[in-house]
């Protein structure tokens, strides 16, 4: 199984709920040992396309698949070689960490005794190791975050599906699960992850698509998305009468965005926005590098989405 | 993260034939066992409470029902009311938490096991509360004198088959319900007049022809004809039709909740 080139393959997958189309044809796949991620804005399509690839639920149209099994039909096989991390925790509350462990090794059929010795291991991995015999109420939130990435590690899989893994984390905490899942990649698992932090796919993210109204619309490495789809610099200024000055200079650079009280130049030259700022007391500017969050916000809009 | 692990035959697959639910059963069984006192209790002492109160309060001002003392009438009736209410609680309150509140299902669905089995290990489990409902009762009447051993050892299959057969409805209703307020729905329209017209505290012989006859349909009225002779120390009349109508409810009701359980969380 571990030599499949690919992990994941998915073309041309439709599905719609009520007349409303939720993906509209889609279709990427992902490399073995990769780590992918799957970026939109809220309701563009990544959770429905998560349960169509777990067999939850049946696409209208299209072909899916999973660590070499056709999904849905071979979801149940596919699903043994599968770990998946939910965007909600739904852990056992009525359990201890090892409990939750234990009897969720029992779902894949894994047999105790081999899991007594790899218990030790999972929740070292985790971080976990003197909370073996705590109840999961009496975790952290991020506590509770690493043992579900734990949890999902049971059966050993090939695959890891992560849906906003991060999301409600301190720094603190984020961090050291993007430590765990660089180390699950160089180990040579694949991984699939939504996420809303730009920051956190940049860093984790060999290759990703990003979705929108059920459409990929644009896929890539990050770091050469952001060097194809925008200006390598951006100015942001604020401050009294920032965007009615923006607007009035909207020549010195490629693009300019508003929004709200901000006004962002995008330029390939930072020069001639700097020295028309050098004369304006009143406005405050923060000169930065482009990044993911520009091109994600450039390619699906600035407008709320929930 | 090391050798390959190795796996247990036989597991997972897919519905009621497989060996999938036992994984899930053993999930419930695990959580029982921490809470086994105060849900034994409940099991045991609310019937017994009942059973004591009427039997030999109300027992006292009636002359004998059906030939036999009220206490001896009673016993059976509460045997398998208690029997339907675990498994009820079980497959409504319970399931319905661990479907949408806990999300637990929602783990188990991602990995090998489906939703059949998921469904499956609710049943069974819901019918094994039922099994002990109905055992921890029949020892302690037995421990009274108040059965009639051994013959009244077949009312333990008959009580897990009416677990089966309530718990089967009850997955139905869980799959139906919005929200925790809808199950007074169920109790209300369904398990209370039923609790009445089945034999339960009185014999319905008496009862008016036309609610004799609805009464005859209800599931509850068929496990209560096979419970009663039992433990007054005789052969039930019509086994077959009562076996059958039970085991027909567990196997239709069933794969209504599959269907409709399916519809909700598989779309």
């Amino acid at each position: 199984m571990a030599s499949l080139n690919c992990a994941l393959e998915i073309s041309g997958l439709r599905k719609s709920y009520g007349g409303r189309s939720v993906i509209s044809g889609i279709g990427f796949s992902v490399p073995a040992g990769a780590c992918f991620g799957i970026l939109g804005p809220n309701g563009a399509g990544k959770t429905t396309t998560l349960r169509c690839c777990l067999g939850l639920t049946p696409p209208d149209e299209g072909k899916i698949l999973l660590g070499g099994h056709s999904i849905p039909d071979g979801a149940c096989a596919a699903r043994a070689r599968v770990g998946v991390v939910p965007q909600f925790d739904n852990l056992d509350p009525d359990f201890t960490v090892n409990e939750n462990l234990l009897v969720y090794s029992r779902y894949f059929g894994l047999k105790k005794a081999e899991m007594r010795q790899r218990i030790p291991g999972l929740l070292d991995f985790a971080g976990l190791t003197d909370k073996e015999n705590a109840r999961v109420e009496a975790l952290s939130g991020g506590m509770k975050r690493r043992l579900t990435l734990a949890r999902a590690l049971v059966n050993d899989p090939d695959i890891l599906f992560l849906d906003e893994p991060t999301t409600g984390l301190d720094p603190q905490a984020r961090h050291l699960i993007w430590d765990r899942l660089k180390q699950l990649v160089a180990q040579g698992k694949t991984l699939i992850l939504t996420t809303h932090f730009m920051e956190e796919a940049e860093r984790l993210c060999e290759r990703l698509i990003v979705l929108d109204h059920g459409q990929i619309v644009a896929e890539g490495n990050p770091h050469e998305l952001i060097a194809s789809q925008i200006e390598p610099n951006v100015i942001e200024i604020f401050g009294e009468n920032a965007v009615a000055w923006a607007k009035a200079r909207r020549a010195l650079c490629q693009r300019l965005e508003i929004a709200g009280e901000t006004a962002y130049f995008y330029c390939k030259d930072t020069a001639p926005v700097r020295e028309a700022l050098d004369k304006e007391r009143a406005l405050h500017s923060l000169h930065r590098a482009a990044n993911l969050e520009d091109v994600f916000i450039k390619l699906t809009g600035r407008e709320l989405r929930d | 993260m090391s050798a390959p692990l190795s796996r247990k035959p036989g597991i997972p697959n897919a519905g009621l034939l497989s060996f999938g639910w036992i994984p899930v059963w053993r999930r419930n069984f695990l959580v029982w066992r921490k809470l086994a006192f105060p849900s034994l209790l409940g099991n045991l002492a609310d019937p017994l409470i009942y059973m004591l109160g009427l039997g030999y309060g109300l027992g006292r001002m009636l002359p004998q029902i059906s030939g036999v003392d009220y206490m001896q009438f009673l016993i059976a009736g509460m045997i398998v009311a208690s029997a339907m209410n675990a498994a009820t609680f079980e497959s409504l309150y319970s399931a319905f938490s661990r479907m949408r509140t806990q999300k637990t299902w929602d783990a188990i669905l991602v990995t090998p096991l489906s939703l059949d089995d998921v469904l499956a290990g609710e049943l069974f489990w819901a019918a094994s509360k039922s099994f002990l409902s109905g055992f921890s009762i029949l020892l302690v009447i037995s421990a009274l004198g108040l059965s009639s051993l051994p013959l009244a050892l077949w009312v333990l299959p008959i009580i897990f088959l009416t677990g089966f057969a309530f718990a089967a409805i009850g997955l139905v209703v869980c799959a139906l319900a919005p929200s925790y307020d809808f199950f007074m729905y169920y109790f209300t329209l369904f398990i209370t007049p039923m609790l009445m017209i089945s034999g339960i505290f009185f014999p319905v012989e008496n009862l008016p022809h036309s609610i004799y006859l609805i009464a005859s349909w209800l599931p509850l009225s068929h496990a209560v004809r096979l419970v009663r002779p039992l433990l007054l120390g005789e052969y039930p009349k019509d086994i077959v039709l009562h076996v059958s109508v039970l085991l027909g409810v567990t196997i239709v009701a069933f794969r209504v909740a599959v269907f409709l359980t399916r519809r909700r969380l598989l779309n």
